[in-house]
């Protein structure tokens, strides 16, 4: 699976697309293959504001349970709450519906300082 | 597999009951009609060895340390001495309830008084509370300790618990559940904790560092006693893991190395049966300056006699009913006479010398990432053993080899890993045996793949699917399909 060449991403494997203040942020292909089957998802509150780095959600899988951590400061302005109801989508399409919750960013610019696509794929390689 | 509910008997007994003697009634003159059941219960009609001969086969499909080798890393599963149990079950000890007058129960008392006695010369610290049912309890405990602490102190602003991403997977759940917020501290290269990343945090909102030592990877926190002096320089507690104790037990004492709080994992390094979810016991050490919040009642010598002491003003309160697991301490109380000082120096010397012994005859054929001395367990990695194959694979074709697999995928910081903690009750022989089977198990990897991806093959059960077990447990007999 490729890495969108749109999104920012970072060394803790979230991804972020962002339109102008909105962040949409999920897990990393890589994330989600090291992870293995995604049996539950836990979502942030609507409302919720996040500094850059904060828990913003868990990923629990038959592994581990991993926290998903904020890439930008902001309010979390929506969730994907279908992943209640079929986690396992974040393992089938991880960089699309698999998103998890979209946050407001305060600062935007925040998003510049993450790994563009080609970088994150150099990170994931020495990871290997 | 049957369960008890598959057996389809309708008729049957397991017992005769002995005629009335008096004239009977029936349940409508005893009960009100609402209590009355409209149905029969839906249980087996079985007779007596029927049912014996269902658990009987159930146990046998069980393994246990009494079986075999158990090299579950970060658990500890040595043999358990049967004496131990002979000792838990007197009479005087079984037999007496936890409410009785203390007066009645002086040598129970008297057990707890010299037990924290031992605990407290272990661990070279002040004092002790048995209450803890198990590690994670005894976590959970010592945070609220640090948190009471500090609100003493009115440093209310001392929010945060530092911990290594080397620490047990259970500590940052319980700074969390204590209200603390968790910082995480990256190991360095080398398995050890970064110095720099924690003098970089140290600051008047620590409350303090969560350590568990030697961590996860094995490894001794070789700066601990420089780790320790910048928390308390910086104003904050040490909290230190204890699960790991078997491995410098007798050697090292936590106490000495500036620890305030230290759990024990009895039930581990003490020789108390467990798995499958307890009971264990976890008590926990203290310096000096949280003796007072230690939970109460506390047991407190006077002359020849013990008392329970409720009176103390700055307890956190009481952690469990009565005293704790009292059961489990007396089976590790007698674990800690038998040995001794010096049996017990050798428990951590073999614990470290058989950990050491595996990990350097199977480096050759897994890889190691945190290549060095290593104390009670090590991590490999199941990473290019052959293309395909995972850790769980390996894992799953241990047991076709007659061997409880290791813990997987734990600690998160080493990718595919094998935890391995042999315990120094497994002889010589047994190691080589464990080793050879993994060797074996390498080569087979890249020779016939299929045979690993379909492990176990001698087991009652195949391969589970966690997945659907995790997603859609049944946890309830389905007695409405029939």
């Amino acid at each position: 699976m490729g890495y969108p060449a749109n999104y920012r991403y970072t060394e803790d494997h979230e991804w972020i697309e962002l339109d102008g203040n909105r962040a949409k942020v999920g897990i990393t292909d890589h994330a989600q293959s090291e992870l293995g089957d995604v049996v539950f998802v836990e979502l942030p509150a609507v409302g919720t504001t996040l500094n850059k780095g904060d828990t913003l959600g868990t990923v629990e899988s038959v592994k581990a349970v991993s926290d998903v951590f904020a890439p930008v400061s902001g309010k979390v302005v929506e969730v994907n709450s279908e992943l209640e109801s079929t986690p396992e989508t974040i393992n089938s399409d991880p960089h699309g519906k698999g998103w998890i919750a979209v946050i407001e960013a305060s600062d935007p610019s925040e998003g510049d300082s993450l790994l563009d696509a080609a970088a994150y794929e150099r990170l994931i390689s020495e990871e290997e | 597999m049957r369960t008890i509910f598959d057996y389809r008997k309708r008729s049957g007994t397991g017992g005769i009951l002995p005629k009335l003697d008096v004239p009977g009634k029936g349940s409508s003159d005893l009960l009100p009609s609402q209590l009355i059941r409209r149905s029969e219960p839906r249980i087996p009609n079985l007779s007596e060895p029927e049912v014996v001969r269902h658990y009987t086969a159930l146990s046998k499909l069980n393994y246990g340390v009494d079986d075999g080798l158990y090299p579950l890393g970060s658990c500890t599963m040595k043999y358990n001495p049967k004496v131990n149990e002979d000792v838990a079950r007197l009479a005087g000890f079984a037999s007496i309830h936890p409410g009785t007058d203390p007066q009645l129960a002086q040598g129970s008392l008297a057990v707890m008084y010299d037990m924290s006695r031992l605990l407290r010369s272990i661990t070279g610290m002040a004092d002790v509370t048995l209450q803890p049912a198990a590690g994670a309890h005894g976590e959970v405990t010592g945070m609220f300790l640090i948190k009471r602490y500090f609100e003493a102190r009115g440093e209310v602003d001392r929010t945060r618990i530092l911990l290594p991403d080397s620490a047990h997977g259970t500590n940052p759940a319980s700074a969390a559940a204590a209200g603390f917020s968790v910082t995480e501290i990256k190991s360095g290269p080398d398995g050890l904790v970064d110095l720099n990343e924690l003098s970089g945090e140290l600051d008047d909102t620590v409350a303090g560092v969560m350590l568990t030592v030697p961590n996860t990877l094995g490894i001794f926190e070789e700066n601990i006693v420089k780790i320790t002096a910048m928390v308390h320089a910086a104003g904050g507690l040490c909290y230190f893991d204890g699960a790991n104790l078997n491995s410098f037990l007798g050697y090292a004492r936590p106490g000495d190395m500036g620890a305030d709080v230290f759990h024990f994992n009895l039930h581990k390094t003490m020789s108390a049966p467990h798995g499958g979810g307890g009971p264990g016991s976890g008590p926990v050490a203290v310096s000096e300056a949280l003796v007072p919040f230690l939970p109460v009642p506390r047991v407190k010598r006077n002359g020849d006699s013990y008392e329970l002491d409720w009176d103390q003003p700055q307890s956190i309160g009481s952690m469990h009913s009565f005293y704790g697991n009292f059961g489990v301490f007396l089976k590790a109380y007698a674990y800690i006479l038998t040995l001794g000082d010096e049996g017990l120096r050798q428990v951590g010397e073999n614990a470290v010398l058989n950990a050491n012994y595996l990990q350097e005859r199977l480096k050759k054929t897994y890889r190691l990432p945190y290549d060095r001395l290593c104390k009670h367990e090590f991590v490999l990695t199941g990473k290019g053993i052959a293309d395909g194959i995972s850790t769980l694979d390996i894992a799953k074709r241990l047991i076709d080899y007659g061997f409880h697999p290791p813990t997987i995928y734990f600690p998160l910081i080493v990718h595919e890993a094998l935890m391995i903690e042999p315990t120094e009750t497994e002889s010589r022989e047994t190691l080589d045996r464990f080793a050879e089977a993994l060797e074996k198990i390498a080569h087979e990897a890249k020779e016939d793949p299929q045979l690993l991806h379909e492990a176990p093959h001698t087991a009652p059960t195949r391969r589970l699917d966690q997945t659907r077990a995790a997603r859609n447990p049944i946890l309830t007999y389905p007695f409405e399909a029939e």
